[in-house]
This record gives C-alpha cells, structure tokens and sequence, in this order.
C-alpha cells in the first residue's frame, strides 16, 4: 500500500529529473544546430570546447557569480539588520512585516519594469530625481551599471525573503536565556555575537544556498531590462544558454552551458542537502 | 530606574523610526506604482513626481482592452490552480505513506526529492521545448500546468509530510482498529486534521505558480501566456506607457501579493523545507 501512494509522486519527479538531465547531456556531445541541419553526429567535446572558447563564456561565468555573491551578501546582511531591528514589540509591527515581506511576492517581469522605468529611467525616474535633488549627475543605470541595477533589483525582491527567514526563526530564541544575559549586564554586541549568531548560523546557511539556487538561473529580469547588454555586460549563464539556443539555434552549444549550469547547481546542493538531512534525523 | 526607563523609551522610539523608515522605503517602489497607475500618461511622468492629482481609471480601460488582460489572467488563474490541485493530488498520498509508514528509505527518498529541486531551469529548457514541441505541446496551458506541478511537487511533498507527521499516529491506528479502510481513514481522519496544511501548501504553490517567469516566457507566447508574459510587453513601449504600464503591474500582482501576506509562515516553511520553523 505505501508504495502504491508513493509510486505517483516517485515516478513524476523520476521522469522530470531523468529525461531533462540524459536528453541535455546526448544533445551537448551531437551536431545538432537548426541552422545547418545536414551537419549531424557525434561531437565528442567540441560543443563544450567551443562554449568555453567563446569569450561571452567566460563573462557569463564571471557575471553569474558576481550577481549571485553580491546579491546574497546584501540580502542577508541587510536581512539580519532588519529582522534584529524588528524583533522587539514597537507600534505598528505587523503592519512594517507586510510592507517588508511585499517585494517577495511581486512577479520578477514586473519587478523588472517597475525598476527600469520608473526607478531608474535617467531623466523621469524616481532615482534621478533623488541625485537631482542632492545636486548631483543622474545616473543612466541600465547603460552605464547594467550588471549592478540587476543586482539591485534582485536584492530588493530577495531581501524580504531573508529577512522573513531571519525574523521567524528569531521568534524561537530563548527568552530566558537572553533574559540571563541581561542581567548579567551583557552589552548587544555580546549578545549578537554569543547568542544571536550562534543561533542563526543555521538559517543564515540555509538562506544563502536557496538563493543560490534561484539565483543561478536569474533570467526574466536580465530579459526583460537589460538583454544581456551591453555587449555582454550583464549577460548571465542562464541567458548565454537561451541566447545560444534560440537566437544562434545551435542547441548542441547550448547544451554543454546547460551541463555547465547543472554542475555549478550541484555543487552548492549537496552542502545544502546535507544540512538538511541532518535536520531530518533529529 | 527612572534613568533606564526613559533610556528604554528612546530606544522604542528610535527602533520604531527607524523600522517604519526601513519598511516604507522598500515598499516605496509599489507605493510609486500604486499611485501612477490613477494617474494620466502626462501627469506620470511630471518632474517632480505629482502627489496630488485627480484619480482616474481611464488606465485600467485600455489596458483591459489593448493588451487582452482577461485572456491573460485567465491563463494565469487556470495555470496556477490547475497545477496546484494536481500537484496536491500527487503530494498527498506519497506524503502520507511517508509519514505514517516510515520505511528506511524515507529519509532518502525525502532527500532526493528535494534534489531534484537543484536542476536549473534553464538546463532541463532544451529537452522539455523539444519534447513539447513534438507533441505539439507548445504555447498551451497544458504544458504550462505540467511544468509547474513538477516544478512544485518537492516542496508539497515536503510540506505536507511536515504537516502529517504532527497529526499523532494514535488517532490514526484507533480508526484503523474500528476497521476504517484507507480511504475512509483519509477522508475521515487525516483530511480534516490535515486540512490546514493542504491549504498553506496549496497557497505558497499557487503563489509560486502565479509568479513563475521562466518557463511562462519560454513555452507560452500568445495562446498560453500568463500575466508574467504579458507584462513583457511593455518592456519595449511606444510613447508615454508609465501610467498604464503600472495599471497592468496592478492588476498583475495585487491579488498574489495580498495571498503572500496570508502565507507568509508556510512560505518560510515551504521554501526552506521545514529547515527553519
């Protein structure tokens, strides 16, 4: 009986794993470009050969990890400020959780133009009109710091998420034990730094490599502000490999990024899994 | 103790200014879109931005009628709810046998469930256009609906085993002493004992259906295309579009956002599988 109520579960995600990661792996070691359809067989390495070789490769790699270090850094550090901020009763708590935690739940294409156009247009939008204000030269965000306004949009969609994280799992501190400490006359840096962190050092783990997972394929915003540009300025890898598939249609080519991105995934998963597995056996 | 009582009170209201500040100066940006999308295309884009000004609802109008929102928010409605109910239709009974017949295994299999969460995207995207291209599948809700089951059906399973194996085993082996068979234990034990958590489950996936934005804009384009694909139309505009292209965000988000405030602890449960509680 279990297996029967297991066996439909077991089987979807089977296949969703299977047929993807087989089917990319066939396609990376064939010609199979749709654009020249008469050239076909086996390619041995030269797809991968061919994706590493290509410049834009190897600043998508760069881009890929500096939009996925910068962004963790900011989201979880301006996580913790806030979720230590908020921590304590003050007027208006929940009202301040709902504003906070909004971002989180707004599509990444809206989030997107939100920022492109209203934001950060150089002339109308709102951010110009701050730098107006203080005297200085609006900036031209996507032209001239397109991989950083990428990163901003994406800290302000994901910050809310480490911070509801951060807060919840604050919730569950010991009162009593921070009570103690208090009367012991600890000053707040000894207790962040012997009692917070310490209990935190868990979530935090586990907020940074789920954002490393989303984050590693960040596609609508790039798509929907930037293309990649300039040049290849802000394009990541999960935008080379749709850029290779369905713009130059050489899906071989795509492929071996594809198997690119699968390990670079994969690596930050099984730290990940372990974490949670020890949880499980608890 | 006055001294520290008064220190207290200046810490409260310094704590309190300084989260409100925090707080509005993220929700800024919705604030800003919330108010342009009443505003006329001219008065949108007034430098500086106008704070008073008289409403309309003349945006909502064209935006109904140029970009065919109801046709898109169709698509984003039966998307998300189908896969949603699909998904909670396999979840459940493999979170079930999980949680109340733990085998040696389950621990593993639960493990591997969630790896397969760790595929990119964008590296299962070839395989699944070609497939779905051969089966004649692409720009459909039907693709779109398998995709997004499967792309949820780790973080069900796990929730719902989360939720399940806080139902006490005892109430369970009591109906099974007074004979109840499988499904009437389901149906007369577990589901209303587990009918809260079905629900959380149901409204953290629905939420994540609705957002998706990678697989929307790469196998749905004008028949299937959700509301995340048709915001993507105003990404390249002709003339002044501030005022109707905050109108469509509106529409687009504002019934996700208000679910998101409801399911923010299964969202914290959900999205880091039972990790932090």
């Amino acid at each position: 009986m279990p297996r029967l109520l297991l066996s439909p579960a077991v089987i979807t995600l089977l296949i969703w794993m299977v047929v993807p990661l087989a089917l990319t792996i066939y396609f990376s070691s064939i010609f199979y470009n749709l654009m020249q359809p008469d050239v076909t067989g086996f390619a041995g390495w030269m797809n991968y050969e061919f994706m590493i070789t290509n410049p834009a490769f190897t600043d998508a790699i760069w881009n890929t990890l500096v939009l996925l270090a910068s962004t963790v850094a900011i989201t979880v550090i301006g996580g913790l400020a806030i979720a230590l901020l908020i921590n304590e009763a003050f007027p208006g708590r929940g009202i301040v959780r709902l504003l906070l935690i909004s971002p989180f739940f707004v599509m990444p294409t809206v989030n997107a133009l939100l920022w492109k156009h209203m934001m950060m247009n150089p002339i109308y939008g709102v951010l110009a009109q701050i730098w107006t204000f203080f005297g200085l030269t609006p900036i031209n965000w996507l032209q001239d710091l397109p991989l950083f306004s990428v990163i901003l949009m994406i800290s302000w969609q994901w910050l809310p998420f480490a911070c509801l994280i951060l807060m919840t799992s604050l919730q569950s501190m010991d009162r009593e034990q921070l009570e103690a400490a208090d009367m012991d006359g600890a000053n707040y840096w000894q207790k962040f730094r012997y009692m917070y962190l310490p209990h935190l050092a868990r979530p935090i783990s586990v907020v940074i490599m789920i954002e490393v997972i989303f984050l590693l394929s960040v596609f609508a915003e790039i798509f929907t502000t930037t293309n990649g540009g300039p040049g290849t300025q802000s394009t990541n890898l999960a935008y080379l490999i749709f850029n290779e598939a369905l713009q130059s249609f050489d899906i071989g080519v795509a492929s071996a990024g594809a198997v690119f991105a699968i390990i670079l995934a994969n690596i930050v998963a099984i730290f990940l899994v372990r974490i949670i597995g020890k949880n499980l056996e608890k | 103790m006055s001294t520290k009582k008064s220190k207290l009170t200046t810490s409260l209201i310094v704590r309190t200014i300084a989260a409100w500040g925090i707080a509005l100066m993220l929700f800024f940006p919705l604030i800003f879109m919330g108010i342009t999308a009443f505003k006329t295309e001219l008065q949108a884009i007034a430098v500086p931005s106008l704070w008073a000004f008289e409403p309309t609802l003349e945006n909502f109008h064209v935006v109904n009628e140029r970009s065919d929102y109801m046709q898109f928010a169709w698509n984003s409605v039966v998307t998300s709810v189908v896969s949603t109910v699909l998904g909670l239709l396999i979840a459940a009974p493999a979170a079930y046998s999980m949680a109340f017949s733990p085998t040696k295994g389950t621990n593993g299999l639960l493990l591997w469930m969630l790896s397969t969460k760790f595929m990119p995207a964008v590296g299962a995207l070839l395989p699944i256009y070609i497939i779905f291209q051969q089966f004649g599948l692409l720009d459909t809700k039907t693709a779109l609906v398998i995709i997004f089951t499967m792309m949820n059906l780790p973080i069900m399973v796990w929730m719902l085993y989360t939720y399940f194996k806080d139902i006490p085993h005892e109430i369970l082996e009591a109906a099974r002493m007074d004979g109840a068979s499988v499904w009437q234990e389901f149906r007369h034990v577990l589901l209303p004992l587990g009918i809260g958590g079905l629900a959380s489950t149901g409204l953290l996936c629905l939420v994540l259906a609705w957002n998706e934005a990678f697989w929307a804009l790469n196998l749905g384009a004008a028949e299937a295309g959700t509301l995340a694909t048709m915001m993507v139309s105003y990404s390249s505009p002709e003339g002044l579009f501030w005022a109707k292209l905050s109108a469509a965000s509106l529409m687009a988000i504002a019934p996700i956002v208000v679910i998101g405030w409801f399911s923010q602890k299964q969202l914290v449960q959900g999205l880091t599988f039972g990790a932090v509680k």
